[in-house]
């Protein structure tokens, strides 16, 4: 991997609660270079989009705060920055989508009007130029009839191309790292797949750094480069797509690939029960000293319950937090 | 093109409508007992039924019910709304010239609690545990528990009589010399102290009201977009935010108005400013029927007015609302 263009190094984000401190990132630690796209996959209230609200400096304030760590696009820090400076950071250099591409959209503007807004803040352009890139965005990101549906509102237009409309948003200023939270869970399956397309295609043609945040194990397979895998606010294993998809290590990272359902062309006539990790995510007020996975863990020694592992290298640059795997 | 619609089908449901509180008004003032006939014998000091039945057929009053309906809003229809006995004028010129007073009183107090609420309500929104969300809370409970007249009264204790900075009444300082300008400097001047107590109760109202619609807003999908697009905080609040915000505050505001006019006439009588409300007193209790009619013609008109109003503002602040 070359130098990396965003690197997230041992952050750590602590949200005050009244049932006490959840610290919701646990030393958090990632790195996208230009062109690639990373996966953080995860079950929800692992940490996943704390992880993209971070980098954006969008932690909700109080009460959350970053309380340590470092996040460097192409070396500038961006934690501690103003927040007038961190406007300047979103949108034009990272940008970011949504999962809800239904309520992502302000309702009472037009989406050429959203996209060009973006374009006139961080590029200075007139309202004309503004608006002439949104409808070059819109045709980017293939809208049909560009130029009428950049006057349309978000309630005239489908989930589908509210979302298209949302990477418009994003990527109209040409941003070095295109944040994407879970942009197709709230999509058909067939719309999914041109999402995904789109967002290949396009990420070929500028070489944006693309941070994938889903729990579709299948689109991490299909597009991400390297992969991470989160569990109650860390990082538990990373590594390329490929060893930690066919390698798994960490048991966590085991039992979500094996819960992927599979369609079989000629099922078995007794069906055998999906697979399923047992147990749930725990309250992050409540953790232990030792490994957070360990009360669902079917491997665990005593050592899990004492300490949490450190993210080490078992199989070349593969990183897996745990103690039972390993060489 | 489809506004343009909407606006006339609004003013034609508009004109039905008036057409029934005339007709209502008229119903309900026929009904009631004692006439005109009875005033005036009664500032004679007296009258026998003679001479109660002359003035009856002097005023119409002795022809048939729907004679005497059709009579008015043939009337109405050439913009004569009667004579009143008590001020010896026709009551279109009387009201007319009673209006401006009270439009000016009612939209100044609605423009004042309007805006100062809402950016109350941002405000507190912004930050639900600060210092002024407790004030906002705090002046909503005031405003809606305190009547008008005792604010009023306050008011006036306050700024007339400890500080007397503001004039105690009317409209204008007839000692006052000057050209329009200066004059309407004046009206200005006199216009304070009525206008913020009119405006009192309705600032509560829309502040709450600002700030629940905020707080909702400020939680919405498309905030956090503007924010991620590097939007700044202020932009994302008055543009992104409160534009969404705005429409139940408008709803209610177009809704109110009836209240604000009604509200109107108290804080008339209280700093005797010469509209419509204190000429509805003076006529109420000199029983002169053809001048509340009048008044009540025309307080309904402004009030369809602004409701046709509102209903533009809001299609203009909201696109998703259709046409229809």
């Amino acid at each position: 991997m070359s130098a990396p263009l965003l690197s997230v190094d041992d952050v750590v984000v602590d949200f005050k609660t009244r049932a006490g401190n959840a610290r919701v990132l646990d030393h958090v630690s990632l790195e996208v270079a230009s062109g690639e796209i990373l996966g953080i996959v995860g079950e929800s209230g692992c940490g996943k989009s704390m992880t993209a609200l971070s980098i954006m400096g969008l932690v909700p304030s109080p009460p959350g705060k970053v309380t340590s760590g470092s996040i460097r696009l192409e070396g500038r820090e961006l934690v501690g920055l103003s927040e007038a400076e961190l406007c300047e950071v979103r949108g034009r250099d990272i940008g970011m989508i949504f999962q809800e591409p239904m309520s992502s959209l302000n309702p009472v503007f037009t989406v050429g009007e959203q996209i060009a807004e973006s374009v006139r803040l961080h590029e200075n352009a007139s309202p004309k130029a503004a608006m002439a890139r949104a409808v070059e965005m819109l045709r980017a990101v293939e809208i049909p009839e560009a130029d009428l549906r950049a006057k349309a509102y978000p309630h005239q237009l489908s989930g589908g191309m509210r979302q298209r409309v949302m990477i418009a948003i994003a990527l109209a200023c040409r941003p070095r790292v295109l944040i994407a939270d879970e942009p197709t869970t709230a999509l058909d399956a067939t719309v999914q797949a041109q999402i995904f397309d789109l967002l290949q295609d396009l990420q070929s043609e500028t070489g944006t750094a693309i941070i994938l945040i889903t729990h579709d194990m299948g689109a991490i397979a299909e597009l991400a480069d390297r992969v991470a895998v989160m569990y109650a606010g860390r990082v538990v294993e990373k590594g390329t797509v490929d060893t930690v998809l066919s390698d798994p290590q960490h048991p966590y990272t085991k039992g979500l690939i094996t819960c992927v359902p599979h369609l079989e062309p000629e099922p078995p006539l007794v069906r055998a029960p999906l697979p399923e990790i047992p147990g749930v995510v725990p309250a992050l007020t409540e953790l232990g000293m030792g490994c957070a996975f360990a009360p669902r863990c079917g491997n665990r020694i005593a050592q899990c319950g004492e300490a949490k592992p450190p993210l080490e290298a078992t199989v070349g640059p593969h990183l897996t937090a745990c103690w039972v795997a390993g060489p | 093109m489809n506004l343009l619609r909407i606006l006339l089908t609004r003013i034609g449901y508009g004109l039905i409508l008036l057409l029934a509180v005339l007709v209502l008004n008229f119903t309900l003032i026929s009904i009631a007992p004692g006439d005109i006939a009875d005033s005036i014998a009664g500032d004679m000091g007296g009258a026998d039924a003679e001479v109660i039945e002359e003035i009856r057929a002097r005023y119409g009053l002795d022809q048939p019910f729907l004679t005497q309906l059709w009579r008015y809003m043939s009337g109405v229809f050439r913009f004569d709304l009667g004579y009143s006995y008590f001020f010896n004028t026709p009551v279109t010129e009387l009201v007319l010239e009673r209006l401006p007073a009270t439009l000016l009183l009612v939209i100044s107090s609605q423009i004042l609690a309007i805006v100062t609420g809402t950016w109350l309500g941002v405000m507190a929104a912004r930050n639900p545990n600060g210092l002024l969300n407790t004030i906002v809370t705090f002046l909503s409970l005031f405003g809606f528990a305190a009547p008008v007249f005792w604010t009023g009264i306050l008011l006036i204790i306050a700024f007339v009589s400890v500080f007397p900075i503001f004039p105690v009444g009317g409209m204008q300082d007839v000692t006052v010399e000057g050209g329009f300008f200066v004059k309407a400097l004046d009206v200005l001047y006199h216009l304070v102290l009525p206008m913020v107590t009119l405006a009192s109760i309705y600032l509560a109202l829309y502040s709450r009201l600002a700030r629940a619609s905020m707080q909702e807003v400020l939680g919405a999908d498309y905030v956090r977009t503007a924010r991620a697009k590097g939007v700044p905080e202020r932009t994302v609040l008055y543009k992104h935010a409160l534009r969404n915000a705005l429409g139940p505050v408008i709803t209610v505001a177009g809704l109110q108005f009836a209240s604000v006019i009604s509200g109107a006439v108290v804080v008339e009588a209280v700093f005797s400013w010469p509209g419509l409300g204190t000429l509805a007193l003076q006529s109420i209790l000199a029983r002169d029927t053809p001048t509340i009619m009048g008044i009540l013609f025309f307080s309904s008109l402004v009030v369809i007015v602004f409701n046709i109003l509102t209903d533009i503002a809001l299609r203009l602040v909201d696109p998703r609302i259709k046409a229809g």
